[in-house]
């Protein structure tokens, strides 16, 4: 049973009743669900969440979805995997990957935050929803809402991925391409959610969807035996996640399921959209909007709507946020994929590249306990990986071929290590 | 010269109703003012305890945010179309650049130190409100 929970403004605390709602018509600030722990203390128990489905839907009574929602996807509860080889590299000693590269059904951590969007935009009888987005969440969205009939209309940036356009349409939804960057799709979702009686899961659904987040510190907490971890590293791209991750592990502290602790909280970008970043390294209690320009381009949004959070989340836990080239995430990614067999998108690159740097720069220590959080799947953005292997011609199915190819092989290799081969 | 301003539906409590104003501000500050003259209703939501108007209002110029378009310093053109979106960002106006809370009170004080040549009343480097 699903605990009470309303919405409430993030800034002035004034109280709404659940709405398809995202915005407190008296400060204009963003709205946020506040669950009634209180309530939900008796449902949201170990033995309770032990006996519970193999996703997300483990922890329903501390998402906000109606007391009689019937779960119709099998997102989350994705691996926690320790990670020795990569540690090894980059001078770690205790790192562990969230891997929501494998989150079902569209491969990436957008099919939790959907899954809670579209509960609720089935409960508030919208026969339509849709979303702005730079490519997973229109996956997800696509999916989700296939599966349970609803119409989409999804509005994405023109020079999104083909990958990521062919995973939205294979679901038959309807695709409008924006010629401009995230920011200006954003804005335009925001007045056709104005104007339209469609549920829009990141503007008028926003407030139920961002908890949908939660999940991913539950997971943690839950996979590493009830205890949280020394530092959580996670990709920003409007900030949401990692000020969800902290408040997932400060409700398991409130409800005594995990014992209290610092954890520090790093946020990870690319350089070419970096504005929470550029934030957290000044100091600066506001975000200065920039213009994307980064081959991770679902992290490339200039205006990012929880930036201010994100980076007073970072500030007050003691962490740090760190961004990195559009190089050192191609290079992280093959590394993650060569150290642990995990192959994800340019969002993974990033976080594994920033997690380098700051074992690197001695932000953390080898010793403590640190997640680093992989949200989406390599297999939407190959293109940043186009030329980097090439393909030998091919061989006849012969035995003494094989040996040719075996022995060329072995001299070339002799080359590359005599020579100055560095990635 | 007239600018269409754009109004979302957080606003429309207290524009009663109306969703959309022909302006003849010259800039943002003006626009500002002219919307609190208009609305009176709406003054005490667009700005903080401290008068400074809240951190999660955006305004965009055509097809772009007026930050990137110099911010209080953008003169409006005849036909722009301004829209007015609270909350997509958590982007504020960085401390003590917030022109139009305390404009004068800002534009003296930059001035008294030289550091501007701007009008004091509108915030410009070439303004004409003088002629």
């Amino acid at each position: 049973m699903a605990a009470a929970y309303e919405l409430r403004c993030r800034e002035c605390g004034k109280r709404y009743e659940n709405a398809p709602l995202s915005i407190c018509d008296e400060c204009f600030s963003p709205l946020e669900v506040k669950c009634d722990l209180d309530a939900a203390k008796r449902a949201f128990t170990k033995d309770a969440i032990a006996a519970g489905p193999s996703s997300m839907w483990r922890y329903q009574a501390l998402l906000p979805v109606p007391d009689n929602y019937k779960p119709t996807t099998p997102a989350g509860w994705t691996p926690l995997l320790k990670a020795p080889r990569l540690a090894q590299r980059i001078g770690a000693r205790n790192l562990w990957i969230k891997n929501d590269a494998v989150c079902l059904p569209t491969l990436s951590f957008k099919d939790r935050v959907v899954a809670v969007a579209l509960a609720n935009a089935q409960a508030f009888g919208f026969d339509t929803v849709g979303c702005s987005s730079t490519g997973n969440l229109a996956n997800a969205v696509a999916a989700g809402a296939a599966r349970v009939g609803l119409k989409t209309y999804i509005l994405v940036p023109a020079d999104l991925e083909a990958a990521k356009i062919l995973n939205t349409q294979v679901y038959g939804a309807t695709l409008v391409r924006i010629d401009g960057n995230y920011d200006h799709v954003n804005r335009l979702c925001s007045q056709i959610a104005d104007r339209y009686n469609w549920g829009f899961v990141n503007v008028n659904l926003r407030p139920y969807y961002a908890e949908g987040s939660k999940t991913v510190g539950f997971e943690i907490a839950e996979q590493l035996g009830w205890r949280l971890p020394d530092n959580v590293v996670v990709p920003m791209a409007g900030g949401s996640l990692i000020t969800k991750i902290r408040k997932a592990f400060q409700e398991l502290v409130a409800l005594g399921l995990v014992e209290d602790k610092p954890v520090r909280f790093f946020g990870a970008q690319a350089t070419g959209c970096s504005p929470i970043a550029v934030a957290v390294k000044t100091g600066a209690d506001h975000i200065e909007p920039q213009r994307p320009a980064t081959i991770a381009r679902s992290l490339a949004i200039g205006n990012p709507a929880d930036g201010v959070y994100a980076a007073r989340a970072i500030r007050e836990s003691g962490g740090w946020a760190e961004d990195v080239s559009d190089v050192e995430i191609v290079s992280a990614i093959q590394e993650l994929a060569e150290m642990e067999g995990i192959f994800t998108e340019t969002a993974g690159g990033v976080t594994t590249a920033v997690t380098a740097r700051l074992y690197a720069h001695g932000r953390i220590h080898p010793d403590e306990l640190t997640v680093s959080c992989i949200t989406g799947n390599g297999l939407k953005t190959t293109d940043v990986l186009e030329g980097a292997y090439e393909q030998h011609a091919a061989i006849r199915p012969r035995l003494g071929d094989f040996e040719t190819y075996l022995q060329d092989r072995s001299e070339e290799s002799e080359v590359i290590v005599g020579g100055s081969y560095v990635r | 010269m007239s600018v269409r301003v754009l109004l979302p539906n957080a606003f429309q409590k207290h524009t009663n109703g109306e969703r959309e104003i022909e302006s003849n501000a010259a800039n943002l500050p003006q626009l500002i003012t002219e919307m609190e003259t208009n609305f009176p209703a709406l003054k005490t939501h667009l700005r903080d305890e401290q008068g400074q108007v809240r951190r999660f209002i955006n305004f965009y110029v055509n097809e772009e945010d007026i930050r990137f378009l110099g911010n209080e310093k953008y003169a409006f053109q005849d036909g722009d179309e301004v829209l007015v979106i609270p909350s997509i960002a958590g982007g504020s106006w960085p401390d003590g650049r917030t022109p139009w809370a305390g404009l004068a009170v800002q534009a003296e004080a930059r001035c008294a130190r030289g550091m501007c040549s701007c009008c004091s009343y509108c915030g410009q480097e070439e303004c004409c409100c003088g002629d």
